[in-house]
């Protein structure tokens, strides 16, 4: 029986033009695209500059900082509430005030004070660029110690520290081979779950269900013949994402390819799992939609792809535990950026291997044939 | 009671405050057409619904080909055929991948479908459109093809819910020959339908006004004994009395 039911799901889904377009078009944008998109350096902040010191000190400082990447030098202000007027405006994300005296308190005190308040609406823009402004701040400082007074520095200053960092499995700070195998994830996720979410509730709709439903077939079995079409296209997802990774971005995974394959086959079966039972409680294909995105927001926005987990208050890490994206965000990157094994990973399978049963079981129960 | 295919003792469905179903009891005999007439509202699907075992009755008893509805829902469905109001196959399969899908729903083999499929589309003619989508058959086509699934496993009951709506006269013709034809192989045939001609072509019929069955008997006696020329009478004295609201 289960052979005449899959012989059905692959001929429909396979008959489904929008779908294989679907399965080009999701990788392309999420894998091609949005790594672009996801960028998290800070660039182009636009700088104000309130000078009122006019003094070559000062000149320096405002080129030092003019000739960063990371600003752009929009508006030079001759007061300070000017230069806030123009950050009110949106013309300037930054200020950067260089008091009266600057030159002369530097030489004198070798020390002097600037005043740096930047637009924090975007708060990641806000406080990077402050963040920047003031290194490049300090480091003027120290280079116009040195220049005016090598001597003294050598002699009195307190002991430098230098910090060398080596970060491991990302040596250049990527960001894009940090997001790239989280986008991998984003893309199979979204893929499963929208499909098998629509799938049985499409059948509500048409009316196809009343059909099946007055047949003898078993539940479980006709919640296979829906899982295993999506599990192949979870696949082809994800090789296509992997592909298209190692394509553009000339990214392949330090692991095994195995291991990715052994935790995306039980990972897809999950998601899918859980499309099954939102589509098993929805009874329209809408209904199914709203309920899936909702669930899919917050376990995207909890799976510490996009913010660390570490960050997020103790009770939301604790609500986290439950979010199967997680387990997988977290394997992928490992097997793309350390190469770890399957035994390394062992804790991962098993949360993953139980959301696999609940999800699937809590399918199988929830289809209900009759009322 | 061997010759009883379906019965029921104060069979009732309740929706809420709502009885959709009020207390029927009704026997269909082996290799009968049973027409189950009645209004919109009147019940007769959430009736039908009960006897396929795609609805728990709130209360009472009944049994189809042997097997009780309230507990053996999926022993049932084994033996009875189904066709619904709305027009149930799947658009995107061909027409012989319908008939191969169900029939291995049903247990058949692949040898038996094939053989069953040949006779099928020689009667009704489509030999032509074996792989013709369905979605592209005309109304009329597809409910025979529909009726043509749910008696592909020669089950012992068919259950059909207002088989010939929306489909021409002449087509309809066609269909009851088709009901004849499955009756005359031993299929007990459960039928719903709004036309009045048609509740004449039955052996029995009832009529359900809100929920109850008011009268059941051969269209002859029915006749005679509401006083009336035609079904269309007999139907229009019993449903002006009900209270409900048509849907």
């Amino acid at each position: 029986m289960l052979r005449f039911l899959l012989e059905k799901e692959f001929k429909q889904i396979f008959r489904n033009p929008f779908l294989l377009k679907l399965l080009v078009i999701m990788p392309l944008m999420v894998i091609v695209v949005f790594p672009y998109v996801t960028n998290q350096e800070v660039r182009n902040v636009k700088l104000s500059i309130v000078d009122n010191d006019h003094s070559p000190a000062s000149n320096r400082l405002i080129q030092k900082a003019a000739s960063s990447s990371c600003f752009q030098l929009t508006d030079v202000s001759s007061t300070y509430d000017e230069a806030l007027r123009n950050l009110e405006l949106g013309e300037s994300d930054i200020i950067l005030e260089i008091p009266r005296n600057f030159e002369w308190d530097l030489k004198r005190n070798e020390k002097a004070k600037v005043m740096i308040s930047a637009n924090s609406v975007n708060g990641t823009q806000g406080g990077l660029g402050s963040q920047y402004l003031s290194f490049i701040v300090t480091d003027y400082g120290n280079e116009f110690r040195e220049q005016e007074n090598p001597v003294n520095l050598s002699a009195a200053d307190i002991p430098i520290f230098q910090t060398d960092m080596i970060y491991r499995f990302n040596p250049s700070l990527d960001y894009k081979v940090f997001m790239i195998p989280g986008l991998i994830v984003v893309l199979v996720t979204l893929l499963c779950c929208a499909l098998t979410a629509l799938n049985i509730v499409g059948e509500k709709e048409s009316g196809t269900i009343e059909q099946i439903n007055v047949t003898p077939v078993p539940k479980s079995l006709f919640i296979i013949a829906k899982l295993m079409p999506n599990w192949i296209i979870g696949f082809l997802a994800l090789a296509f994402g992997m592909i298209f990774a190692w394509l553009i971005h000339g990214l392949v995974p330090e692991g095994n390819l195995f291991t990715v394959f052994v935790f995306s086959a039980l990972y897809i079966l999950a998601m899918s799992g859980m499309g099954m039972v939102i589509s098993n409680y929805s009874n329209t294909m809408q209904q199914a939609m709203f309920i899936m995105f909702f669930f899919l927001i917050i376990m995207m926005l909890t799976c510490g792809l996009f913010t660390p987990l570490n960050s997020m208050p103790e009770w939301m890490q604790i609500i986290t535990k439950v979010n199967p994206v997680l387990y997988f965000v977290e394997v992928i990157r490992l097997i793309y950026l350390k190469g770890s094994t399957l035994n390394e990973l062992v804790p991962n399978l098993l949360w993953l291997c139980g959301f696999t049963i609940v999800f699937n079981v809590w399918a199988v129960i929830s289809y209900k044939k009759s009322a | 009671m061997e010759n009883e295919v379906i019965h029921t003792e104060q069979l009732t469905k309740c929706f809420g405050s709502f009885t959709a179903v009020d207390h029927i009891s009704f026997d269909v005999k082996h290799g009968e057409i049973f027409g189950f007439l009645g209004a919109n509202g009147a019940g007769k699907t959430t009736a039908m619904r009960m006897l396929c075992g795609l609805s728990h009755p709130t209360s009472g008893k009944g049994n189809v080909a042997g097997f009780d509805i309230a507990t053996q829902g999926e022993e049932i469905k084994k033996h009875i055929g189904y066709m619904s109001q709305k027009f149930s196959l799947y658009e995107d399969l061909k027409v012989w991948e319908n008939l191969r899908l169900f029939g291995g729903i049903y247990g058949m083999t692949t040898k038996d479908i094939a053989r069953k499929t040949d006779e099928m589309l020689e009667y009704l003619g489509f030999e032509a459109e074996r792989n013709t989508f369905v979605s592209a058959l005309p109304l009329g086509w597809k409910q025979k093809l529909a009726f043509s699934v749910s008696i592909l496993h020669e089950p012992k009951v068919v259950f059909l819910d207002e088989p010939t709506g929306g489909v021409d006269p002449v087509t309809r013709r066609q269909f009851w020959e088709l009901i004849y034809h499955a009756a005359d192989r031993g299929i007990t045939v459960f039928v719903t339908t709004h036309y009045m001609d048609e509740a004449e072509y039955c052996d029995r019929v009832s009529i359900m006004v809100d929920g109850r069955i008011e009268a059941l008997d051969t269209p002859d006696s029915l006749k005679a004994k509401y006083h009336a020329e035609t079904m269309n009478d007999v139907f229009q004295q019993l449903a002006r009395k009900a209270v409900r609201q048509a849907d």
